[in-house]
């Protein structure tokens, strides 16, 4: 009875893990109040056509991104490193798709 | 045999009643996430309602569909609890308009699926083994309208002044209509005797316990109750189902058999 009305529900990450899939995998956002109700409505949003059988939902605050303005340090020295790609490799047809 | 179709008739008409009410939030939801919710809801309800009518349809036997039980009845042969019927709202006086009130919507499923839960339990060793596989079905929908409902009702009731102010008046207008619940009507009867359905009575007790404790968590208060009974699961509704049922029921009307 006491409780001030929140102004906005903070803002959660969700992800979601599909039947065939072994990780986790981001889906998307949306506000909620608490964990328990970000989990109830990420059910309903994101799960609906059964794209999931486990959602973890993570308060985006506590997710530290790469900064967009220091892309170019980040990314780009990995661009003309080929030899670090396994693709020297001749597989053979037994193993199929790797 | 027609023991059986007019308790699988109560069964559905509450499920399509309920889902047609909640569906009027479609679009309109407080929030997105709980459009997206309600929606669901409804849907589930809705998917039960066609189980229900294709088993009664099956029984009955003379030509008749899913589709004509739902749209093709007028409200006095509703077997629904009168509760489900409801607008979104209050009370109002005369031809007094009001906006929908979520805190209504909340408290009434919960009423609803604190029933429910226990109502398809029981169901599942129903001597019509279609109906059984249905309330195996709809128990695991029913559980989860519930901890849906719950969560709302006891965020509203234990959160700001206007939201429990809301939610203990949607539970001081709705309570009341839940005596329905206990009164068994001649269907519920004969269907008890059959093996196919459940005697509610002996449900009282437990939805009693989920309600108490769900309210007292909610730090709401829980009216005495006593007085007018409502009757809808005998076909006596309040005057809001007709026009629920004119919504619901216009486009087959006007589009007889039409398939799209």
């Amino acid at each position: 009875m006491t409780t001030t009305a929140l102004k906005e529900w903070p803002l959660w990450e969700i992800f979601v893990r599909s039947k065939q899939g072994l990780e986790h995998k981001h889906c998307g956002s949306l506000h909620a109040a608490d964990a328990s109700q970000a989990l109830h409505m990420a059910r309903d949003v994101y799960t609906r056509r059964q794209e999931g059988v486990s959602i973890w939902v993570v308060p985006s605050a506590s997710i530290t991104a790469s900064n967009p303005d220091e892309k170019g340090e980040f990314f780009d020295p990995a661009a003309d490193k080929i030899y670090r790609h396994p693709t020297f490799y001749e597989i053979p047809d037994e193993v199929g798709h790797m | 045999m027609s023991a059986t179709i007019d308790y699988l008739l109560h069964l559905a008409d509450n499920a399509v009643v309920l889902g047609q009410r909640d569906a009027e939030w479609c679009g309109h939801g407080p929030i997105l996430e709980e459009d997206l919710a309600l929606a669901n809801v409804s849907l589930d309800l809705i998917g039960q309602a066609r189980l229900l009518y294709q088993r009664a349809a099956e029984l009955k036997g003379d030509g008749t569909t899913e589709d004509k039980l739902a749209y093709f009845r007028d409200s006095q042969e509703f077997r629904n609890y009168t509760l489900l019927e409801l607008p979104h709202h209050g009370a109002l006086v005369g031809y007094a308009v009001a906006d929908r009130d979520y805190a209504t919507t909340i408290v009434r499923n919960f009423l609803y699926s604190a029933l429910m839960v226990h109502v398809w339990d029981a169901l599942q060793t129903s001597a019509d083994s279609t109906l059984a596989g249905i309330a195996a079905k709809s128990l695991k929908e029913a559980t989860y309208h519930l901890h849906h409902s719950r969560d709302w009702l006891v965020r509203m009731g234990d959160g700001t002044d206007e939201s429990h102010t809301r939610a203990q008046a949607a539970v001081n207008h709705l309570l009341p209509y839940t005596e329905e619940f206990w009164t068994v009507s001649p269907a519920e009867t004969a269907a008890v005797e059959a093996g196919v359905g459940v005697d509610v009575r002996t449900l009282r007790a437990a939805w009693d316990a989920l309600v108490n404790d769900a309210l007292a968590e909610a730090t709401l208060t829980r009216p005495q109750v006593r007085g007018y009974v409502p009757q809808g699961k005998v076909g006596l509704h309040s005057e809001h189902l007709g026009f629920l049922l004119a919504e619901m029921q216009s486009l087959a009307r006007a589009h007889p058999d039409g398939c799209w």
